[in-house]
């Protein structure tokens, strides 16, 4: 479980130990064949309901199939609160394409975009169908006077509320623990913005792509120290949709389909106080489940292009420690040298994630697996990674700061 | 209804190359041009404490923090809880904690959860407290501060920094987690009780 580099830093780690996560490989292989996004937006004029048509639309045309070829629907929205609306998912279900068929709800809050692909993989994988369309989408903009009021009520009620919360506490607190275990400077976490707000220049649904340099970004106001406003991503509208298939069925769609090679998830406890802030454990967990499925047992030399969650600077470099991708509290080195530059060693979050592209939570979750699916195919135009990438991995985060959901694609 | 188009944004060469859609609203269209219809929900809820933070909330009014101990993973922890979450079975023990601890972290807040600015900083911290697991901290504030700027109050907290309990008079207090006002640093001669 241990890094336990003595040298060479995090390029020459050593394998991942298999830790017997999953009973068996599953036989049936599951392929991405066709991908879609609507704009993101600061507020958008569409409802929920037309932004996820938008979204599906385009994956089942770039995908060459019809709404009637689809056997089932999974449909990942974060918390009823920002629409105001009970059930979302339900009152979502005619944008999403799920009128008359077996549909389902993903949701494990930020973590429900990747959380989408894992459910329609387990309706593919299971035997159960052969196409089944996934749909991410929020509206953040409709909940006045700021969507952070949705998010109150995930502090406990009796022991949290009353010391007036908001939202930026826990992730001020988790960089701030983040930053003092491992001796970071809040430059070194400054630089995840400008490099993804830079990516997302060449990404045509993104709403807040700019150039920025480090100084720009710790100029901003502090909103809750650590964190300045440019380390925050924004409230954003969008949806985001996938076309899965049957290798099958897949064979007969197109000659470039992406196989969803693994998938993983896990939940820490509630208890968040008494958790590690330093280290997410819980997406360490979903990342070795996903990597025991995918049989990939050194993720550095074999995942090629990584999408990590990133809805604060800090999460990116957090969350590609607990993918296994950098050592503990070495990811901000990593980073300074350029690894992770879209031309590095490890693109990371090349699409200009949610810090460049916008933060619609659950659709840009699938937003990510989007960005994969163009790039392993080679499809991703200005955006492209160098050389051919074979296998890239996407992950999300969210719940209570607890849920790690990875997906890993690729070309085999 | 006003006109769905693409927003206006540079050509570039990569996907999704079909066209996408959205319209996104401009101040101006939101306040003026475009309908919306406007609900502030009115919801309560009387929570129930539940058997160990009830137990807790007591302790708080007796001016005690207390914990809980597993005897099988061996952790003793707070805010308590009637089972252990990794065992799986009732907590074995409660155990008075003294209300004293160490910042585990902390953030300085200058923001309401509606974005409004606040002139003097809220400060949360994880206060991990004396007698529980490494790392077994809870959220609380942390006050009794000089200054409202970033750098005072670093001069004077840091992450490993003791803290102790600051109470609300014993006649103020109402069985709630507000009945610890804060925490605020140990002056170097006080000693942890």
């Amino acid at each position: 479980m241990e890094n336990g580099v003595t040298g060479g830093g995090s390029r020459t780690a050593p394998a991942v130990r298999m830790s017997g996560l999953i009973r068996r490989k599953p036989r049936r292989r599951v392929a991405v064949v066709g991908a879609g996004l609507s704009l993101f937006m600061r507020r958008a004029l569409e409802t929920g309901k037309e932004l996820s048509y938008y979204a599906a639309a385009q994956a089942l045309e770039s995908a060459g199939v019809r709404r009637r070829d689809i056997e089932g629907v999974i449909m990942a929205t974060a918390p009823d609160a920002f629409d105001g609306v009970h059930m979302k998912g339900d009152w979502l279900l005619d944008g999403a394409g799920g009128v008359r068929r077996p549909y389902m709800r993903a949701y494990v809050g930020g973590g429900s975009g990747v959380f989408s692909i894992i459910s329609g993989w387990t309706l593919v994988a299971s035997g159960l169908f052969d196409l089944v369309l996934v749909v991410g989408e929020e509206k953040m903009s409709s909940c006045q006077p700021h969507p952070q009021s949705a998010f109150l009520t995930i502090f406990d009620h009796t022991i949290e509320r009353p010391l007036g919360p908001n939202l930026l506490w826990i992730f001020a607190l988790e960089q701030h623990r983040y930053m003092s275990t491992y001796g970071l400077r809040n430059e070194d976490i400054a630089l995840v913005s400008v490099k993804n707000k830079h990516n997302a220049m060449n990404h045509p649904a993104a709403q807040v792509a700019r150039e920025l340099t480090v100084k720009d970004v710790l100029a901003s106001e502090v909103v809750a120290w650590p964190v300045h406003r440019l380390m925050v991503s924004p409230v954003s509208d969008g949806a985001a949709a996938l076309v899965l298939a049957s290798e099958e069925v897949a064979r007969r769609l197109t000659d470039k389909p992406v196989w969803v090679q693994g998938v993983g998830w896990a939940l820490d406890t509630s208890y968040w106080g008494n958790r590690d802030l330093a280290y997410p454990r819980y997406v360490e967990q979903a990342a070795r489940m996903a990597y025991e499925m995918a049989g990939v047992t050194e993720p550095r030399k074999q995942i090629h292009i990584a999408e990590p969650y990133d809805p604060f600077a800090y999460k990116e470099l957090h969350h590609l420690e607990g993918l296994q991708l950098a050592d503990k509290g070495k990811a901000p080195e990593d980073l300074a040298q350029g690894r992770f530059a879209r031309t590095g060693a490890l693109p990371v979050c090349p699409s200009g994630g949610l810090m460049g592209v916008g933060n619609p939570i659950a659709a840009a979750g699938v937003m990510k697996l989007c960005e994969l699916f163009w790039q392993l195919r080679g499809e991703a135009g200005a955006r492209q990674v160098p050389g051919t990438p074979e296998r890239g991995v996407a992950q999300a985060w969210g719940d209570l700061m607890q849920v790690g959901t990875v997906a890993v694609l690729g070309t085999r | 209804m006003a006109k769905p188009t693409a927003r206006p944004h540079p050509v570039i060469d990569a996907p999704p190359r079909l066209p996408m859609r959205g319209h996104p609203l401009s101040d101006d269209e939101f306040h003026k041009a475009t309908p919306t219809v406007a609900w502030a929900p009115r919801l309560e809820y009387a929570w129930d404490t539940g058997a160990a933070i009830g137990r807790f909330l007591d302790g708080l009014r007796a001016g005690k923090i207390y914990g809980v101990q597993c005897r099988t993973c061996g952790r003793v922890v707070t805010p308590p809880r009637a089972f252990c979450e990794l065992d799986f079975k009732p907590m074995d023990a409660w155990v008075e904690l003294p209300d004293t601890g160490t910042i585990n972290t902390f953030s300085i807040c200058y923001v309401t959860w509606d974005m409004k600015p606040l002139r003097t900083p809220q400060i949360p911290a994880v206060i991990e407290i004396d007698g529980t697991v490494p790392r077994g901290g809870f959220l609380h504030l942390v006050g009794g501060l000089r200054g409202t700027t970033v750098e005072a109050i670093r001069t004077q907290i840091a992450v490993g920094t003791r803290v102790q309990a600051v109470w609300k008079k014993p006649k103020d207090r109402e069985g709630a987690v507000t009945d610890i006002v804060h925490f605020t640093p140990l002056r170097p001669r006080q000693k942890a009780r």
